[in-house]
């Protein structure tokens, strides 16, 4: 065992996990389980629990508005060393949670752990208060900047990455506290009530909000559009919500719902999005009454494409498409080609019309859809699921956090839940440029390779040696099946092999899996 | 203060590419500086692979500034080759291995329905190019480049012969107009270059030089392998010679025609209905079946228009065209399928080609379908369409036998 206890315990008794990956048993000071393998950790006991509240402390005309977000993170007990939580509803459009910590740095507050659900590239001012000390960490996402900031070390605390179904159990088995919730909402009563589907920030759901709301210490709703009570529908019951704070602007709408949603147009990526459908098709995995994972990457979105055209043509239809939703999803519905969209984000202003509107269009949360510590999830539910990677190894494992050249660059969002769909696709190039996507190794493993079925770049398609009757059904097709280690080779005879980054041995920040034990160690990156 | 050579591209959006900037000196060594995109993955390779072609070509002091977008080893050979040779010329080539896979050639009847225009200058569209499976993919060394980036393009287009794997895709090359276009041919007839465009054709003669360097090349590396022509007719002077342009060689396969500049010699402007191009096209068509080879259509330029370029491609076939050239691989598909017989056409083609087969098992002279008689051009065209079909997996080999249960 190596210690790295000089280092003020920010991470210490390493050990080979099950992945075969060195990681820290102690985080931040606290234990953590090593990785035991996919569903073999079952912890015992009680959920975490918040507080008792009394009704009586609360205001009876149920008016919580305070003066501004100043006045409730003061009331709510902002102070040095405590976790504060934020949200991604409003993706690049953020204008909340930064303000929180400005405020925080202007009052002399140290040490907080930012807990955001996502964190995207208008956080890139957080750096400062990384850097003066006025946040010890990021447990949740480092995204760009912040990841770049990561892997140089220069971090206070151990960054821990988390998948949205992982944050959901964190919170429910007491591993992360919260004590003060902020809850960006674009539309709200002063009794707490929100939701994202109405308002000039108008999101759609709010489900990365539900935890916290639940197990918060304190919980603030910020609107800057408060509607007399009652606020329907109330996706955030105010019966949780301490404060509420009223803004001029909480997101702006055009990053919010970002251009980038839109099917790509780059012949590579429309092959790869023709190919993993067509698999699908010749595999039998598309039948009346099947389920999809909808992802807002251009690939997924274009696979829709495909899906549709298959679906129109034997008249048949999807029962439900999980994930995120965007105009190309909402037509699906609006054709009749699905029947239920479960919406846990939506990229754009036709999903939340839809969702506003169409019963057949609702809201899902990470407690639903992804959480380990519930009575299942739909995660397992879905027959196709298909998905990015930076990095794939020869196992299947496969890498979304960091690069080839070892940087932080991305969270893990909801990838890591949806890996226990019944047939998981990860349509990819077989190299970006110079850097081939196929390794001996991934730099860093964030989801095991038995969880994942099947490779298709644009050389061709590798299916996972576990998945024998996939392997069978596409015996005579006409798709290019190859074994990944066929791939590989392709890929480096054409780029080269490429030299592996080099790390020091220090440990920036961990991935943890679905089930809150310890995936993986993200490493210092020797300058 | 020395000469200083710049070659490739760099900038936003550029990938793939390596720009070069060298400057001979008289002392200090080989200075180098590089900065990559890939320079955790590849940053030994790239300066290990650029002190050993400085070596081959005898620099032994130089200032050297790479800055480098995720290029392959042989693109920024051929960044670095170019940059060297336009300090020092010289004979001597720093050339990738030939991959044994593009060892191919291509057949002179094959299918030409689509063929991929790449700039020879850019190439980051041309390492994906092959995975979209044109008939042929087409290194453009004229109108696609910069007149002041044609040299370095040479380069370029000769390493991806020797290197880059179109995966069956025939090779083609359009060289310039010109003398500059008979040089281009020393940069890529001895890479088993399959097919040349040869642009702006208006005689006869300009393929005999064409064809002249050539077998000069061939002799000096002792090479027999077939190098198919495809003149492009671009004016109203080769349009007016175009059957003595396609009958004056046994190595030319098609006739081309682009449009754009023809238009331009006339006078007049493109339409989408191309009744200004009737003639010339026509004209095409009929030089070409005059001298037995494919004649071929122009681009279709809109390429986020699908029903347009259908459409066109349709009107293509009906005139008579063989094919067409395209500018995006998502056209390739387009202009497959549309060339491709139609279920209903096949279906009447194996009517007619069973019926054929059946009079001549039977010893008939005269082949009826029911009670109506087929005259032999019908029974070439259901044989063609039969032979197409079958080439494009749009029917069975197996055909026949399936036929001779209903």
């Amino acid at each position: 065992m190596k210690t790295g206890g000089n280092r003020m315990n920010k991470f210490d008794k390493l050990v080979t996990n099950a992945a075969g990956r060195i990681v820290p048993t102690i985080i931040n000071g606290k234990p953590a389980i090593p990785y035991m393998g996919v569903g073999k950790y079952k912890p015992e006991g009680f959920r975490a629990a918040p507080k008792i509240a009394t009704c009586a402390d609360y205001p009876a005309d149920g008016n919580k508005v305070v003066t501004d977000l100043k006045e409730a993170l003061l009331k709510a007990g902002l102070r040095d060393g405590i976790t504060i939580s934020t949200h991604h509803h409003f993706r690049n459009g953020d204008l909340v949670a930064t303000r929180i910590f400005d405020i925080a740095n202007e009052l002399g507050i140290k040490d907080l752990v930012w807990y955001p659900s996502a964190s995207f590239p208008c956080h890139e001012p957080m750096t400062k208060y990384l850097e003066d000390g006025t946040i010890n960490r990021i447990e949740g996402s480092m995204n760009g900047a912040l990841g770049r900031f990561t892997s140089e070390g220069k971090m206070k605390g151990l960054g821990v990455l988390r998948s949205h179904g992982g944050r959901y159990q964190a919170v429910q088995d007491g591993e992360v506290h919260i004590d003060i919730a902020v809850i960006a909402a674009p539309t709200a009563d002063s009794f707490g009530d929100a939701n994202g589907v109405n308002g000039p920030a108008a999101c759609g759901p709010l489900g990365f909000a539900l935890a916290d709301s639940q197990y918060a210490d304190r919980v603030i709703v910020v609107t800057d559009n408060l509607v007399p009570f009652p606020c329907l529908p109330w996706q955030i019951n105010g019966n949780y919500v301490d404060y509420v704070v009223v803004m001029d602007q909480i997101g702006i709408p055009e990053k919010i719902v970002s251009g980038t949603t839109e099917i790509t147009k780059s012949p590579d990526r429309l092959l790869l999005a023709e190919w993993s459908a067509k698999f699908c098709d010749e595999a039998g995995l598309i039948y009346d009454g099947f389920s999809f994972q909808a992802g807002a990457g251009g690939t997924a979105l274009s696979i829709g494409i495909y899906f549709s055209e298959i679906l129109r043509e034997r008249k048949w239809k999807a029962r439900f498409a999980r994930g995120g939703s965007n105009k190309y999803l909402v037509q699906m519905l609006e054709e009749g080609l699905v029947e239920y969209i479960l919406d846990g984000q939506t990229f754009d202003l036709q999903g939340v019309r839809s969702m506003r509107e169409n019963p057949h269009h609702t809201w899902t949360s990470p407690f639903t859809s992804y959480n380990y510590h519930g009575k299942g999830n739909f995660s397992s539910m879905v027959d196709i699921v298909i998905l990015g990677a930076t990095e794939v190894d020869v196992n299947f494992n496969a890498n979304v956090v960091t690069h080839s050249d070892g940087y932080l660059l991305h969270g893990i969002g909801g990838w890591q839940n949806t890996l226990f769909g019944k047939c998981v696709i990860l349509p990819i190039p077989l190299f970006r440029d110079r850097m081939p996507v196929i390794r001996d190794q991934v730099t860093t493993i964030c989801g095991p390779g038995e969880l994942i079925d099947v490779i298709v770049t644009e050389r061709g398609i590798a299916i996972n040696p576990l998945r024998t009757d996939l392997i069978e059904k596409m015996k005579n097709s006409s798709l290019p099946i190859k074994t990944i280690e066929e791939l590989k080779a392709e890929g480096e005879k054409i780029c080269g092999i490429p030299a592996k980054p080099k790390f020091t041995d220090e440990v920036v920040a961990v991935v943890k899996w679905v089930d809150g034990t310890v995936l993986d160690s993200v490493w210092r990156v020797r300058s | 203060m020395g000469a200083i050579a710049t070659t490739g591209n760099k900038g936003k959006g550029v990938r793939s590419d390596c720009s070069v900037t060298l400057e001979l000196t008289d002392q200090g060594g080989i200075q180098l500086q590089v900065t990559s995109k890939v320079a955790v993955m590849y940053g030994d390779t790239i300066r290990k692979e650029t002190l050993e072609i400085l070596n081959f070509f005898g620099i032994k002091n130089a200032r050297i500034t790479l800055e480098d977008s995720g290029s392959l080893s042989l693109v920024l050979a051929a960044r670095l080759e170019a940059a060297i040779k336009k300090l020092i010329p010289g004979e001597r080539n720093w050339l990738p291995a030939m991959l044994e896979e593009n060892r191919y050639t291509t057949a002179k009847d094959r299918n030409r329905f689509s063929r991929l225009y790449l700039p020879g200058n850019s190439p980051g569209l041309m390492i994906n190019a092959g995975i979209h499976k044109p008939d042929g993919i087409i290194l453009d060394l004229e109108d696609a480049v910069a007149p002041d980036k044609k040299d370095e393009a040479r380069f370029l287009v000769r390493n991806a012969l020797c290197g880059l794997d179109f995966y069956g895709a025939e090779r083609m090359v359009r060289i310039n107009q010109g003398e500059r276009g008979i040089e281009d041919l020393e940069y890529i007839i001895p890479y088993n270059v399959n097919l040349v465009l040869l642009p702006k054709c208006e005689k006869p003669e300009q393929l005999q030089a064409v064809n002249d360097r050539i077998r000069k090349i061939q002799q000096k590396h002792n090479q027999s392998n077939p190098v198919w022509i495809m003149p492009i007719i671009e004016s109203a002077l080769g349009v007016i010679n175009a059957y003595p342009i396609a009958s004056c060689s046994g190595n030319i396969v098609a006739l081309a025609i682009g449009l754009e500049d023809y238009t331009a010699d006339l006078g007049t402007k493109r339409t989408p209905e191309g009744t200004e191009s009737f003639f010339a096209r026509s004209m095409i068509v009929n030089a070409a079946r005059a001298a037995g080879i494919q004649p071929i259509d122009s681009v279709f330029s809109d390429v986020g228009d699908m029903e347009g370029l259908r459409q066109n491609v349709l009107r293509s076939k009906a005139l008579g065209f063989d094919g067409m050239g395209c500018i995006h691989p998502r056209q390739i598909v387009v202009i497959h399928e549309t060339f491709a017989p139609a279920p209903d056409e096949i279906e009447k083609a194996r009517k007619i080609v069973f019926a054929f087969y059946k009079a001549q098992e039977q010893g008939l002279g005269v082949v009826a379908l029911g009670t109506k008689m087929i005259d032999p051009p019908v029974v070439k065209r259901a044989l063609n369409t039969i032979n197409l079909a079958l080439k494009m997996n749009k029917l069975d080999e197996n055909w026949r036998e399936s036929y001779e249960q209903i």
